[in-house]
């Protein structure tokens, strides 16, 4: 996901600007509204964000976690077990020629994909390689791993339980699942909970999935072009936005989804590059990464400060359990709701564990981190709480630093990607907050526009000013999301099973076999 | 044997010179059966965003109407007003592999298309959809200039 933490969304920004965005703009009014802000929403920022007792370890991140472990468990490892039957739905082995035409399987993941590759993989992976050294990357791809059978549980549930309209159109999501599937198993409560995971997901769409987006990406900006104000790129993406959303200019939209696919594999390629130009150092690196996931390398914390950095950033990048990918995906055209499940489980993999991981070996290989030579443990900054860098950079610029030792212009190519993943994301966002509000207000013209243009001046108030307190908040409710939707997945999990087992019945008996192509 | 002739068309021009070739065709031959093809350009392999998938289905329906009508309809309508056993068809894909898949499907014994009708850049790359069809057909293929 594109939310960092708290922590990274400060180093960054700091890291990139040369004076906070607040003093820009009438600095009385947004201090009052932090301050407000911050008071009203504050306890529950808090207790989301809570760490268990005489630990540092946020319950949320267990929470997620302990969910991915269960799900794996429960449903037999299905990332493993399943994974090359996804890639071949992926591929199209199993859609009927005759279907073509309508969403596959591979547009639904493109499209699920371009909401969670972001920022969280360049600027959330810096963070918890800057913090809890090499050793995070390994409890990252530990929890990515897991977290691939959370995505498999919502999204089959997602097509599963979505809303077909009598003109074709469909909608779908945890909501949906949620009032439904409780209803089906007589279980009281699935409709306040369907409600408040709507109201959840607004507020993390208008937050995380907007506010946070328009505020790093103005951060790139003026990291490069010299600083001037948030409200100017606030107004042009809310005008590029508002024209996708409610013009309905389809161009900029398709331009956007054909940009930032090929921005990811830049991304990864030129990761690959340096990997290759520095191939005597992979082995070293995850040397790094084993030793450091045990030893912590004398990070701060030790091995749990890895594995909690670790854990965070996965959970905060792939968005697996949170629920909002179950809204990506239930467009599919599939008659078996389980087969976007399998191909769902594909995406924790490329957004953590190859993406978060490449990330991570660049900065590993590029020695941004500092070694001390005599003991070889990483040597701490003067504050203790992180590994010091060669030029003192974290978040963003510690990725963009380690790209540029080895690719000079590349930081460049960074930004601009950077900037495109946050307007992506807030096409994704609002259409993932646009179900939740049409969930609770109804399906409707006058309904959705409200929606959008709240959307589009949350933009603008989210790259002018500096609301600290405001993006806590609405990371915080992205997690809420994910308290809600896990609680619910523990009810409905058994179903997703009994599909499961039909499906694996059907499968092995050539009742579902490939097409020839 | 009866022979059915498969008609590739793309509602330019050369398609109708393809249909006007196989309708002399056909009137050439003692039992024939004509099948009118259209195909409506689509990969599964490209970016959407999550509202163009949620209104997919409903535009797919619009394209295949819109198609039937303009199109297919016609074109069937003009041949079995000159006699002939005509029946249309209307599917998403990729050209050249839809309409070998089809003909191969419903039995064609021949294909019959209009030569390339754009011209330009990606032509020049990728090749246009007869050039792939007239390289992958399981059946013969007559390009009609």
């Amino acid at each position: 996901m594109k939310n960092i933490a708290k922590t990274g969304l400060l180093a960054a920004t700091t890291a990139l600007m040369a004076s906070p965005l607040a003093a820009q703009d009438a600095p009385g009014i947004d201090e009052r509204v932090n301050e407000v802000f911050a008071n009203v929403t504050g306890p529950f920022v808090s207790a989301i964000f809570a760490p268990f007792p005489g630990t540092e370890f946020p319950w949320i991140v267990m929470w997620l976690v302990v969910a991915a472990t269960i799900f794996t468990i429960y449903f037999g490892f299905v990332q493993f077990r399943y994974f090359k039957h996804a890639i071949q739905l992926v591929k199209g082995d199993y859609s009927d020629p005759d279907d073509a035409g309508e969403v596959s399987h591979f547009q639904a993941l493109a499209t699920a994909l371009s909401g969670t590759v972001g920022l969280g993989n360049i600027a959330g992976v810096a963070v918890a390689v800057g913090i809890g050294g090499p050793g995070a990357t390994f409890w990252m791809i530990l929890a990515g791993l897991l977290g691939m059978a959370s995505k498999f549980t919502e999204c089959t549930l997602g097509v599963k339980y979505r809303n077909e309209y009598p003109d074709g159109t469909v909608s779908g999501g945890p909501m949906y699942y949620i009032s439904k599937g409780f209803k089906e198993l007589g279980i009281p409560g699935g409709g306040f909970l369907a409600i408040l995971f709507s109201v959840f997901c607004i507020l993390g769409a208008l937050g995380g999935g907007n506010m946070f987006q328009a505020n790093q990406a103005h951060a790139q900006i003026s990291g490069i072009v010299g600083d001037y104000p948030g409200w100017i790129t606030g107004i042009v993406f809310a005008g590029v936005v508002f024209a996708v959303i409610v013009g309905g200019i389809k161009s900029i939209a398709n331009v956007t989804e054909k940009v930032v696919p090929f921005m990811g594999i830049l991304y990864v390629g030129a990761a690959l590059i340096i990997l290759v130009v520095n191939y005597d150092m992979i082995g070293w690196a995850f040397g790094q990464i084993f030793a450091g996931a045990f030893t912590g390398l004398g990070v701060a914390g030790g091995f749990v400060g890895a594995l909690i950095q670790g854990f965070k950033r996965a959970a905060f990048s792939n968005e697996a359990g949170v629920g909002s990918a179950a809204i990506a995906h239930s467009a599919v055209k599939t008659k078996e709701p389980i087969t976007e499940g399998f191909v769902s489980l594909l995406e924790p993999l490329i957004d953590t564990v190859v993406i978060c991981t490449m990330t991570a070996l660049v900065i590993v290989i590029s020695q941004q981190l500092i070694i001390d030579p005599e003991t070889g443990n990483y040597v701490l900054n003067e504050a203790g709480n992180a590994i010091s860098t060669v030029d003192g950079n974290s978040g963003v610029a510690l990725t963009s630093a380690a790209f540029g030792s080895s690719i000079s212009w590349f930081p460049y190519v960074l930004a601009l990607a950077v900037v495109l993943f946050a307007f992506s994301t807030m096409i994704s966002w609002s259409y993932y907050g646009l179900k939740a509000w049409t969930y609770l207000f109804g399906e409707g013209k006058g309904s959705e526009l409200t929606f959008k243009i709240i959307f589009c001046v949350f933009i603008v108030i989210g790259a002018a000013a500096s609301l600290g307190p405001v993006i806590d908040f609405s990371d915080a409710a992205i997690f809420a999301m994910a308290v809600v939707n896990i609680f619910c997945l523990y009810f409905l999990m058994k179903l997703v099973k009994v599909e499961l087992f039909s499906y694996a019945s059907r499968l092995q008996s050539g009742e579902i076999r490939k097409f020839a192509h | 044997m009866t022979a059915k002739i498969v008609i590739g068309l793309d509602g330019t021009d050369t398609g109708e010179r393809a249909l006007a070739f196989a309708k002399d065709l056909a009137s050439k031959l003692d039992a024939c059966e004509l099948l009118a093809i259209y195909v409506i350009e689509w990969s599964p392999f490209t970016f959407q965003t999550a509202e163009e998938n949620e209104q997919r289905h409903k535009r797919r329906e619009e394209e295949i109407a819109l198609a039937t009508t303009r199109i297919v309809d016609p074109a069937v309508q003009a041949l079995r007003d000159a006699g002939f056993n005509a029946t249309g068809l209307v599917r998403h894909g990729d050209v050249a592999e839809t309409l070998n898949r089809l003909a191969v499907e419903n039995g064609g014994t021949q294909i019959i298309v209009g030569r390339a009708s754009s011209d330009g850049f990606a032509k020049r790359i990728f090749g246009s959809s007869t050039q792939n069809l007239v390289m992958h057909a399981d059946v013969p293929v007559t390009v009609v200039g």
